[in-house]
């Protein structure tokens, strides 16, 4: 599809099932997702949307069950991947970080402790090479005196310096992919820019790719190449960073631009979206976002629309964008 | 680390004084003078009360009282009035009978409640948690004695198994590995019988603390390195949870003082229960005033090495 | 042309209670505990009616004739008519006075809750008071220690003593009576419910919803009862439910040893301590109220479980 670079993780029609008192339900409704090597792609979404839940179900880590879709990496299908076979993967080829660094390190470990583990683990190596090669890993990501740090507890450390160590953890064994599932949102502003900036740095440097989400567009500007916006479940536009940012093509996106502030127009009103996210238990027939449309029109209550070319590869799912049912509404 | 050390050492030789005047005060300041003559109570006879009395001083204000019980204690002259002897070495004796179903219960208690209780929270909801949480519930609430009772009649009248005492009537001429086997063998029923509540209690506090453990963050980045199950659960997850179980530790000791009043009964185990039960039924005020306090001071020495075991054991402590 | 956005759907509004409620019903064994405390407290009440008042069935009536017969069987033809039982057969037997177990049972059925209800509201008046000063007051002053010093020092001292020995120490030496027995288990179970209480207080102190009261004015003692304590109370529900259960069983542990309840009344401690002797002629004489006691700690226990687990969203079941 985008032609040179190969595609290092395709995610196809994925559905994640949840157990809920009122029964199963899909918190993802058939995701199609590419990031090909070397590149940074970001899904963008509100609370909820089912962001967090498709990162985790790439290394299978959730509590949910992965219903159908397929998830392919250097070849193979990890929705089905035997447990021993993914666990090669984990943290070696495929390395990931979370939202909240706080409670994210193990709290009676020391720091070098629990990044020494990783590199035995995959690369079998040696006490000795191990603690030399955490020393390294610790200056990279911009710990300053990590011969001390490095035999701290995690309660030591500020928030800034536990993501750190997380990402120092992730990226121990050079892995292929890092997937950031909103690594600034618990931290402040100012070492959110540090942390995006460190994790540019290590792109270039190792030349991974890079799986990130997050709800903030501001973040997604600067950091991303390709953007997926998820509502409800499902992915409802996806293209460059410029075309999401300059031609929004599908509704939400719009309200979600226009809600940010811009620095050079301040007296515009900001438009809040009005009404809720649905809930996964209450989802309508159609299009997830009619009821909040201010361009909902007959189709979109009935019928959900598939993602449709804008500007290949811009596409967006929205009846708008269908010439025929479009014209056909006047 | 060593000031929070100096600080609990302190903290808990208050209590110790403390403990001391609340024995002390339970038995004389309970509503219902202990010795006012009681018509209807056939245990009181006059001669009791004129000698509780006098080893009493009851006639002094109550503090004297106080003080003349804790120098009796510390000189070794408090005596107990059910043989005039010296209280402090009948408990002694009596306490090295019991010291090996302590010791036997707490390692029954210890090493069966784990692995059950890991075993229940790795394996939520299987028919292993399902089965175990019931056989749980219904220990903790068995009255220990009436199955004990059960046992102990099924077993010497029925099966005529040597089950009761410290070791088999007539062993005495036996070889000495005859000899030390019986005593094993006699301590391993009562041990077990007392077990089954502390099993039943911890198992299920092991769990709960494992399932706690088991949902933190930490424990997902275990399981994104790419470690397997067995390393995250007890490497990671089972070095987090053991934290409160060393502060349990201490506490556990009143627990089995109290339940050694029942199984000493039923098993006929001469020891500290026994000891107490026996005082109790005779009103030896001094054993009874002692046991109590003893009681109280071996726990608050329980607690003491829990403290130390926290503060070495969670870093987070360690290091202030 | 645009299409106006349908009104909010909104789920019904659940009251906190209904939640709780919903996800306890799911718990099949909780809800089995539920039905046999209900039927308990049933029986208890017919049992107090039968038994005292409209009297059917009287658990004090002595019929030599038929000594030890065995559940279910017919009364013999030898009786008075006053001594007949309704339907002329012996539900759960008779036992070596000719008296009516199934009477006596239900008798003791309501004693036995009555101390179990009573000696937990005493403890819960005694723990939820302590535990709300200490949460509430806790820095304040009071001489040269704080009163959250204060409390959780004498909660300390308390908790060191062995409960059952302690309990079996005041209940032998004063005058035998019920009531006493319910203040003595009353007086020695608190200790929890203050730490619960206390750490709930500690943690509601700082919400929002707790400042904003007294930023609006509010007096204090309004605040504590009508804003914190609803909140503050589900620990204490879970445990309330688990100390009853304890009660009982202690009671039962002092009615075994021969120092609990004196004839006339019976609780089922004291059917179960009279069986003992004749456990061989007529073991229905044992069993019957342990199996009775057995099954009514643990519905108290598998409630308080349910609760503690409908009440806790952590804890609730997720696929894994």
């Amino acid at each position: 599809m985008t032609g040179g670079r190969e595609a290092l993780l395709e995610v196809r029609d994925l559905q994640v099932e949840f157990e809920t008192d009122a029964g199963p339900v899909l918190a993802v409704r058939g995701v199609d997702l590419e990031v090909l090597a070397g590149e940074t792609v970001a899904l963008v979404g509100e609370s909820g949307c089912g962001k967090s839940v498709t990162a985790l179900s790439v290394m299978r880590l959730l509590t949910g069950r992965i219903a159908t879709g397929e998830i392919r990496f250097g070849g193979r299908d990890l929705a089905t991947l035997p447990e021993v076979e993914l666990r090669r993967i984990r943290g070696s080829q495929i390395g990931m970080i979370f939202q909240e660094p706080m409670t994210s390190l193990n709290p009676v470990f020391r720091v070098g402790q629990q990044i020494e583990e990783v590199l035995a683990l995959h690369q079998n190596m040696k006490p000795a090479a191990a603690r030399a090669q955490a020393l390294e890993l610790l200056e990279r990501v911009g710990i300053p005196s990590p011969t001390t740090r490095i035999d701290q507890y995690p309660h030591e450390l500020s928030g800034g310096m536990k993501q750190r160590v997380m990402i120092a953890i992730a990226i121990a064994c050079r892995p292929k992919l890092l997937i950031a599932d909103e690594p600034t949102t618990a931290l402040d502003v100012t070492i959110q820019a540090q942390i995006m900036a460190l994790l540019k740095s290590l792109q270039q440097e190792l030349g991974m790719a890079v799986l990130l989400i997050t709800h903030d567009l501001g973040v997604v500007a600067h950091a991303a190449e390709r953007v997926n916006v998820m509502y409800a479940g499902k992915i409802v536009e996806h293209g460059s960073v410029r075309d999401i940012f300059k031609r929004p093509a599908h509704p939400y996106t719009q309200a979600l631009l226009g809600a940010l502030p811009h620095p050079l127009v301040p007296a515009r009103r900001l438009e809040a979206i009005p009404g809720r996210v649905p809930a996964p238990s209450m989802l309508p027939a159609g299009c997830a976002f009619c009821a909040r449309c201010k361009h909902a029109f007959a189709p979109c209550g009935t019928e959900q629309p598939p993602l449709l070319d804008i500007a290949p590869p811009h596409v967006a799912a929205c009846w708008l964008h269908d010439r025929k049912r479009a014209s056909a509404a006047g | 680390m060593w000031r929070f050390l100096a600080r609990t050492l302190w903290q808990r030789m208050l209590l110790l004084v403390f403990i001391s005047i609340i024995s002390h005060a339970v038995v004389h300041l309970a509503p219902g003078e202990p010795t006012e003559v009681d018509p209807m109570n056939p245990m009181m006879k006059a001669e009791d009360i004129a000698r509780i009395r006098q080893a009493f001083h009851l006639d002094d204000p109550i503090y004297l009282q106080y003080i003349d019980w804790l120098r009796d204690l510390f000189t070794g002259n408090l005596k107990s009035f059910q043989n005039g002897l010296p209280v402090l070495p009948q408990i002694w004796e009596r306490f090295l009978n019991s010291l090996p179903l302590f010791a036997c219960t707490t390692l029954v208690v210890w090493t069966l409640s784990f692995p059950t209780g890991i075993h229940a929270a790795v394996r939520r909801g299987s028919p292993f948690d399902r089965v175990t949480t019931f056989i749980a519930y219904a220990l903790i609430s068995v009255p220990g004695f009436f199955l004990s009772y059960l046992l102990v009649l099924g077993a010497v009248q029925v099966f005529h198994l040597p089950v009761v005492g410290l070791y088999t009537f007539g062993s005495e001429g036996a070889t000495p590995f005859v000899r030390h086997m019986d005593r094993l063998w006699h301590l391993v029923i009562p041990s077990l019988m007392s077990a089954l509540t502390g099993i039943a209690v911890l198992s299920r506090y092991v769990r709960s603390q494992m399932l706690e453990v088991l949902d933190q963050d930490y424990i997902r980045t275990a399981r994104a390195k790419g470690l397997d199950e067995d390393t995250v659960v007890y490497g990671h997850a089972l070095r987090n949870a053991l934290l409160p179980f060393v502060t349990m530790f201490g506490l556990l000791l009143p627990g089995m003082i109290s339940g050694s009043v029942i199984f000493e009964q039923i098993f006929a185990w001469p020891g500290l229960g026994q000891l107490g039960y026996n005082a109790i039924s005779q009103r030896d005020f001094p054993m009874i005033l002692t046991l109590n306090f003893i009681a109280a001071a071996l726990t608050l020495v329980g607690i003491l090495i829990s403290d130390i075991l926290y503060a070495v054991v969670d870093p987070r402590i360690r290091l202030q | 042309m645009t299409i106006a956005p349908p009104a909010e759907q909104l789920a019904a509004a659940e009251t906190p209670l209904q939640q709780i409620w919903r996800a306890f019903r799911k718990d099949r064994l909780a809800m089995a505990g539920l039905y046999v405390l209900v039927l308990l407290i049933v029986l208890a009440l017919l049992g107090k009616l039968l038994t005292e008042w409209w009297v059917l069935l009287d658990p004090a009536t002595v019929r030599l004739p038929d000594k030890l017969r065995p559940p279910l069987s017919a009364s013999s033809p030898a009786l008075l008519p006053a001594q007949v039982p309704p339907w002329g057969i012996y539900p759960f037997g008779t036992d070596e006075l000719g008296r009516n177990v199934f009477a006596r049972m239900l008798q003791g059925s309501f004693v036995s809750l009555s101390i179990g209800f009573v000696a937990v509201g005493i403890s819960l008046v005694i723990g939820v008071t302590l535990g709300g000063l200490a949460g509430f007051y806790g820095l304040r002053k009071w001489g040269p220690i704080s009163i959250d010093a204060l409390i959780m020092r004498f909660t300390d001292v308390v908790l060191c003593f062995p409960t059952f020995f302690l309990i079996l120490t005041v209940v032998a030496l004063l005058p035998p009576s019920i009531y006493n027995i319910m203040a003595v288990i009353g007086m020695t179970s608190w200790m929890n419910t203050t730490r619960f209480v206390r750490a709930e207080f500690l943690s509601l102190r700082e919400r929002d919803f707790v400042i904003a009261a007294q930023a609006l004015g509010l007096p204090e003692w309004r605040i504590i009862f009508r804003h914190m304590l609803p909140n503050a109370l589900s620990p204490v529900l879970v445990s309330a439910s688990i100390d009853v259960a304890y009660a009982i069983l202690t009671e039962s542990a002092l009615s075994f040893l021969g120092f609990g309840v004196r004839p006339p009344f019976a609780t089922w401690g004291n059917i179960l301590a009279d069986g003992r002797t004749f456990i061989f002629d007529a073991p229905w004489l044992f069993a019957i109220p342990g199996t009775a006691i057995l099954l009514v700690v643990l519905a108290f226990n598998l409630v308080g479980e349910g609760l503690r687990d409908a009440m806790n969203p952590k804890l609730r079941k997720r696929s894994s």
